[in-house]
Formats: structure tokens, C-alpha cells, sequence
């Protein structure tokens, strides 16, 4: 079974201590609706969408509030067993903002619910009525090469279907909800089956096919279990096991899948669906980063099979746009570089105008997503946020709850599918308007300023749970060094280039401090991050040669790390003072101020633009950041310089 | 797997699946025994004893079991 369906892979995996969170939800400062839906946006199994779905059941029947979470009364009206698949109904839709009572009547009493004024379902009132029927619930009679016959069947069935919907229609008004029907996975004659008339696949074909124009002209909702069967594949929808053991209308693995669409539907009639697609760039919309590799360098290009990957997001984004999806762009760079590759870049689908909130600078991303949320005047509720790096998504997602932010696979090739399957812009209808919402929101956005942060960020880094590990240059690390040092462009103090030899060289020579720098965090290892070279300059000086970092680690405190490291290096060394220089090129604007923010004292400036530092190494240095050390291996050094 | 490990990870199954930390999983503990233990529960157990076992059982072997023992002597004759 594919996990991204099956575990709801675009989701986070829920905490070990989900149960012990679930027992204090309501009791931590937040609301007990609020910690209900946090707990709810985990990929949660049957267990634990059943324990919550307890909890939201209890709350309701005490009377407590679950503000913010918006009521919903919801009648299931089925042929097969849904009690093991309503509590998952309730838990998913507290992921979707919806606190879900779900009404029951017995056992197959469809047609006795629907049509009686005073039935459990019509006098419960309520707000829509789900009709979770199984083709096994339709009176089917095979009538083989008979075309006539079978358009009675079809004729048959949707009378049926319409005449629950008028039952429904008079005696509780409620919408209706209808699911197209998957198709059984056990042919008849083969192939054929879905050419000859009377056959089971073409009657639920034509079945499916009259439903969906029947619920276009009459205003109902429509669930397309159908298609969602075919996604996961019909072998795997329909569990015969499951069947025979209790009428289970299809497999229970897929139980949380089937809520969390339901939910979705649920949420839309509700207009609870996002409303605004924010893409980071690098890695998510091209491959690589324009910042270090350049308008050249970026991937993107059809032909190459992960630029390929790159461009179905942006063909995605692009459709979704023409749906009325407002597109919006956060991203860690420097504006004039973000935009480039959509000025010039002869393969890019997406163009500047396109976007309707463009953010690119070195603010983090939930200052910036709260920046796009109101120059939109929309909620951040309303935004969907795709970005590659965990650490990004992770840091949004804790700033900012209410904003979905979906979980993505090592390759990119898979993120348009995890996107989709998602479904954060779920709608029940299309008008006219849709199709000018995205431009609307265009010529009202201006850019935003960014003023503002959001607080929390250091909270957020000490939940990182980072170490950060310095050693000298040697050998296994060398072609790393030599990578960035000749691909760096944007955190990069000198930007001096240099070949494998000349890193040897300075590897092995005991008057050079080099520093390679690795970084780990709870979403995994960075690898190395930064790499730094200081070379003797007068008596007791170093001068820093080369200082660069990855912009993947930015605003995480690791530069000032690097000082410490640095310092306590000098000092054991005899070293007084560090002198640091900052070479101006196209890309490295961003550390401009990387010598001033860090304490150093500014001595000199050409007319270059080029600045030189100074900081006396009896300096106390930047305050510790939230993560732990790690130092190795510096014993060459430290015989040599003693 | 031996006994103590295999009990172990049924005593996790059960506490999750009957949202009870309480229950002690002995090879005598039958479904009167356990509150909330009825024909759905007992179908979320077993999805969930064959989802940590990572095995299937059949049809005919679902409908056999008396306790525990019985569950745990079908575990052992698959994994």
C-alpha cells in the first residue's frame, strides 16, 4: 500500500507521548479546542483517532466549549458498518477546525431515515446528511450486451439516490452528501467488462457518471470515493477479509485516509478551505540555490529529470492559481537574487507577475507568512506553506499553528503528488469568481513590511535539540571544504576560491587554524555547514581568510557559535586580537553587517566597499546559543600553537 | 521472540487499543474480562495485533479465539 496515502504522509508523525498529551489537553494554557486540533494534525492511526475522537465526545457531553474548533452535526447514513470508521470522521475533522457530532441511525436503515419526517436523523436536524453507500447497498442485476436494460438499472439506482435526497430535503433540509461508488477489483470477463453494457464495472461507470452530473445541477455535495479508491488502488480499497468479517465498507488501513476526505469536505461547506499557496524557492520551486549556483547553475530545465520534479510544482502552482488559489513566495534570499530567475529564466512556468506577495529577505519564514497573511487580509488559516527544509516547516509550524504546512519527501519528484494529496483546497463548487480571485488579490498586494517579528524564536531553536561539532580540516572532509568553499556565494566573507591542493596545503600547515563545521539537529545532520580559515598575520594576530556557512543554517545562531569556537581556539594559541575582512561581491550582501552584529570593531574601509574588523580576543564573545558542542581533534594544533 | 517480549508488545497493543494503561495481559484474559471489548473493538484489535506484528490472519482464525492464549499462540505460529 503506498504509505503517502495509507499514513497520511504529508502530515507529521505523532509524538510517543501523543496519550499523555491527549489526557492534558485543555489544562496546558491553551483552550481545550485549540490543544484538540493541535493534537489532531498529526497522521494519527485508528487508536489514536478513536481515544481523540472520546475525548471531543466527553467534552460535548459535559457542555465544555472547544472554541475554536467550529460545530458541525453530521448524519451517516450507510449500508455497511461504520461504527469503527465514525470516531476516525470525528478526530479527522478537529484537524480541519471542525468540532464533528456524528448521528448514527441503526444498521442499514437508509431509505426508513431518510424518507420518515421524524426519523433519528431528520429530527436530530442536522447540517448535512453523508450518504455512505457501498455499490453492494445498489440493486444491481447484471444484464450482460443489454444496453437497455442496464440504462433501467442506472435510471433505477439514481431514483433511488434522489428520492433519499428529497426524504432528506423535506424533513431536515440538510445537505446532502453523496459518494460515488468504487468499482469491485474482481472482473468478470476482463477488459471487456468496462466496454459491454450490463456489466457491474460499466453499471457503476454510468452510475457514477449520472450521480455527478445529477449533483451538479442540484446543489449537493458530492465525496468522490470513487476516485479516491483508484488512487490507492482498488485491490487495496476493497478487503475482502474486512467484508465478510463484519460488512466493513473497505479497508480498515484506510480508515483514517477516507476521514481525513470526508473532513475536507466537511471543512469546505464550511469555507475552511486555503485559500493561498506560499512557495520557498531554492529546492522547491528550481533545484539547487540560486544565491551560490546562479541563474545557470539552477535547475529547472526540462530534459533534466529534477529540474523536471522542480517544474511540476510549479506547474501545480500554476493550475491552482487558475483555480483562484493566490500564489505568494517566502523566501531566505536577497530580493533583487529571488527574482532573478523569474525575469530571466527561459524554463520558469511561474513569472513575478504571478506571484501576488513576494518576500525574499533574511527575516524567518513566520514573520514573513504573517507579513503575506495581512497584506492579503486573509487568516493565517488560510495559507498553505511548501518548503523543503524541515527545519523551515518545522519552525512555522510551531509559530504559526494555523497555517498548513505539509510534510515533503527527500525527492522532489514527489512533492507536487504530496501537495495534491493533501487536499488543502478542497471546494465543493466553482463559480466565476474563482477564476479572478488569484489576480484580485494581485493588484491589492503591495509589498509588506516586515517590521514585526514573530517572538519565540529562541524557544523554538533550544526545541531543535542542535549540537554542533567543530574539527580542523583533514582528509575525509576535504572535498566538502573544497565544494563550498568554491560554491559559496552568499555567507561568504572573502569569497576566495580555492583548488583540493591549496586546502592540503593549509590542512597540513601548523600556522593555519582551519575549522570545518558540522551541524545536527532533531530533523537529522546537516553535514558539514561552515568552514572557516585563519592565517598568521602580525605578532599574535590571526587574520580570518576565509569565513563562509551554508544559508540552510541561517538565523540559527551558528555564526556566533563559530566566535567562541574561535576565540577560545586564539586564546589558548597566544593570539590577541582577530583581524576580519568583508570583500563586497554581486551575492554576499547578506553579511555586510557580519563582523559589526558579531562585536568586532571596524578599521578600515576602501572605496571598494571593502571593510576591515578587529576584536581583541579577551572579549567575552557572543552570548552561548541553545545547542551543544561537540570539539575534536584540534591536538596538532593545540602541540603546535602551545 | 520469546514470551516475556511477545506479552510485552500485546500489553502495549492492549492499553492502546482500550485506551486503558491498567489491563494486565495474561494468557487467561478473555473479552468479559476487559470493559469495551466488544465485536468492533475486538476488529481494532486484531488490525492492530496484525499492523505491530507486521502478519494477517485469516478470516476463519479471527473468529476462533477464545483469550489471549489463543492470540498469542497464532502470533508465535507467524512471526
Amino acid at each position: 500500500m503506498n504509505p503517502l496515502y495509507s499514513e497520511l504522509q504529508w502530515l507529521p508523525r505523532p509524538p510517543q507521548e501523543f496519550s499523555s498529551l491527549l489526557k492534558a489537553a485543555g489544562t496546558t494554557g491553551e483552550s481545550l479546542g485549540y490543544d484538540i486540533r493541535s493534537l489532531a494534525s498529526f497522521a494519527l492511526d485508528l487508536n489514536q483517532l478513536a481515544r481523540l475522537s472520546k475525548v471531543i465526545g466527553k467534552a460535548r457531553s459535559e457542555g465544555a466549549p472547544l472554541d475554536p474548533l467550529t460545530p458541525f452535526r453530521l448524519a451517516v447514513l450507510s449500508n455497511s458498518t461504520m461504527d469503527m470508521l465514525l470516531p476516525s470522521l470525528v478526530g479527522s475533522a478537529a484537524r480541519h477546525g471542525i468540532a464533528l457530532e456524528v448521528i448514527q441511525p441503526s444498521y442499514d436503515q437508509v431509505a426508513q431515515e431518510a424518507l420518515t419526517p421524524d426519523s433519528k436523523v431528520n429530527s436530530s436536524k442536522p447540517d448535512a446528511v453523508l450518504f455512505a453507500l457501498d455499490y453492494r447497498a445498489l440493486p444491481l442485476k447484471l444484464s450482460l450486451g443489454d444496453a437497455e436494460a442496464s440504462s433501467a438499472t442506472v435510471q433505477g439506482v439514481l431514483g433511488y439516490l434522489q428520492a433519499l435526497r428529497e426524504g432528506i430535503k423535506a424533513n431536515s433540509n440538510a445537505v446532502c452528501i453523496f459518494q460515488t461508488f468504487a468499482p469491485p477489483a474482481e472482473p468478470l470477463f476482463g477488459s471487456l467488462d468496462r466496454l459491454l453494457p450490463g456489466t457491474l464495472r460499466s453499471l457503476i461507470d454510468a452510475i457514477n457518471l449520472e450521480l455527478c452530473t445529477y449533483v451538479l445541477s442540484s446543489g449537493d455535495v458530492l465525496l468522490d470515493v470513487a476516485s479516491l479508491a483508484e488512487t490507492v488502488g482498488l485491490a487495496e480499497w476493497h478487503d475482502p477479509v474486512m467484508w465478510n468479517l463484519g460488512k466493513f465498507p473497505f479497508s480498515a488501513e484506510l480508515i483514517p485516509l477516507y476521514g481525513d476526505h470526508v473532513a475536507r469536505i466537511v471543512a469546505a461547506i464550511r469555507g475552511k478551505s486555503a485559500k493561498v499557496l506560499v512557495l520557498d524557492l531554492d529546492n522547491t520551486v528550481w533545484g539547487g540555490v540560486i544565491g551560490d549556483d546562479g541563474l545557470e547553475g539552477i535547475q529547472i530545465a526540462q530534459g533534466d529529470a529534477r529540474g523536471e520534479a522542480h517544474l511540476a510544482v510549479q506547474r501545480l502552482a500554476l493550475d491552482l492559481r487558475r483555480r483562484g488559489i493566490v500564489l505568494a513566495v517566502s523566501s531566505k534570499n536577497t530580493d533583487a537574487v529571488a527574482r532573478e530567475p523569474f525575469e530571466k529564466h527561459s524554463e520558469m512556468l511561474l513569472k513575478l507577475d504571478h506571484i501576488a506577495v513576494f518576500q525574499a529577505n533574511w527575516n524567518d519564514k513566520a514573520t514573513n507568512i504573517q507579513a503575506i497573511a495581512e497584506e492579503l487580509s486573509l487568516g493565517l488559516d488560510a495559507m498553505v506553506f511548501l518548503d523543503d527544509n524541515p527545519v523551515e516547516r518545522g519552525l512555522v509550524r510551531k509559530l504559526l499553528p494555523q497555517v498548513s504546512v505539509p510534510e515533503l519527501p527527500e525527492d522532489p519528484a514527489g512533492y507536487a503528488r504530496t501537495l495534491g494529496a493533501a487536499g488543502y483546497f478542497e471546494a465543493i463548487a466553482f463559480a466565476s469568481e474563482d477564476l479572478k480571485r488569484a489576480g484580485y488579490y494581485q493588484d491589492n498586494a503591495k509589498r509588506a513590511s516586515l517590521q514585526k517579528q514573530v517572538g519565540g524564536v529562541d524557544a523554538y531553536l533550544a526545541s531543535l535539540d542542535m549540537s554542533i561539532t567543530f574539527q580542523p580540516f583533514d582528509a575525509t572532509g576535504r572535498a566538502r571544504i573544497v565544494q563550498l568553499i568554491n560554491k559559496s556565494n552568499q555567507y561568504n566573507l572573502t569569497t576566495r576560491r580555492y583548488t583540493d591542493p591549496e586546502v592540503t596545503a593549509a590542512e597540513n600547515d601548523p600556522e593555519v587554524f582551519t575549522l570545518q563545521v558540522r551541524l545536527a539537529d532533531i530533523f537529522g545532520d546537516n553535514g558539514m555547514i561552515s568552514v572557516v580559515i585563519c592565517r598568521p598575520g602580525e605578532a599574535r594576530t590571526w587574520e580570518i581568510d576565509t569565513w563562509l556557512m551554508s544559508c540552510r543554517v541561517l538565523g540559527r545562531r551558528v555564526e556566533h557559535m563559530i566566535l567562541r569556537e574561535l576565540l577560545d581556539h586564539a586564546r589558548a594559541a597566544g593570539i590577541e586580537k582577530l583581524l576580519g575582512t568583508y570583500r563586497p561581491t554581486e551575492k554576499n550582501k547578506l553579511v555586510i553587517d557580519h563582523y559589526s552584529k558579531l562585536g568586532f570593531t571596524k578599521i578600515g574601509e576602501d572605496p571598494s566597499g571593502l571593510t576591515r574588523w578587529e576584536l581583541v580576543t579577551a572579549a567575552e564573545g557572543p552570548e552561548p546559543a541553545p545547542m551543544k558542542v561537540i570539539s575534536g581533534r584540534f591536538e596538532t594544533f593545540k602541540e603546535t600553537h602551545a | 521472540m520469546n514470551d516475556a517480549q511477545l506479552y510485552s508488545q500485546l500489553t502495549s497493543v492492549f492499553h492502546d487499543v482500550f485506551d486503558d494503561d491498567a489491563i494486565e495481559v495474561t494468557p487467561q484474559l478473555t473479552a468479559k474480562d476487559v470493559d469495551g471489548w466488544d465485536s468492533l473493538t475486538h476488529i481494532r484489535l486484531i488490525l492492530t495485533v496484525e499492523k505491530a506484528f507486521k502478519i494477517k490472519f485469516s478470516t476463519s482464525e479471527i473468529g476462533k479465539l477464545e483469550n489471549v492464549g489463543d492470540l498469542a499462540a497464532l502470533i508465535r505460529a507467524r512471526v
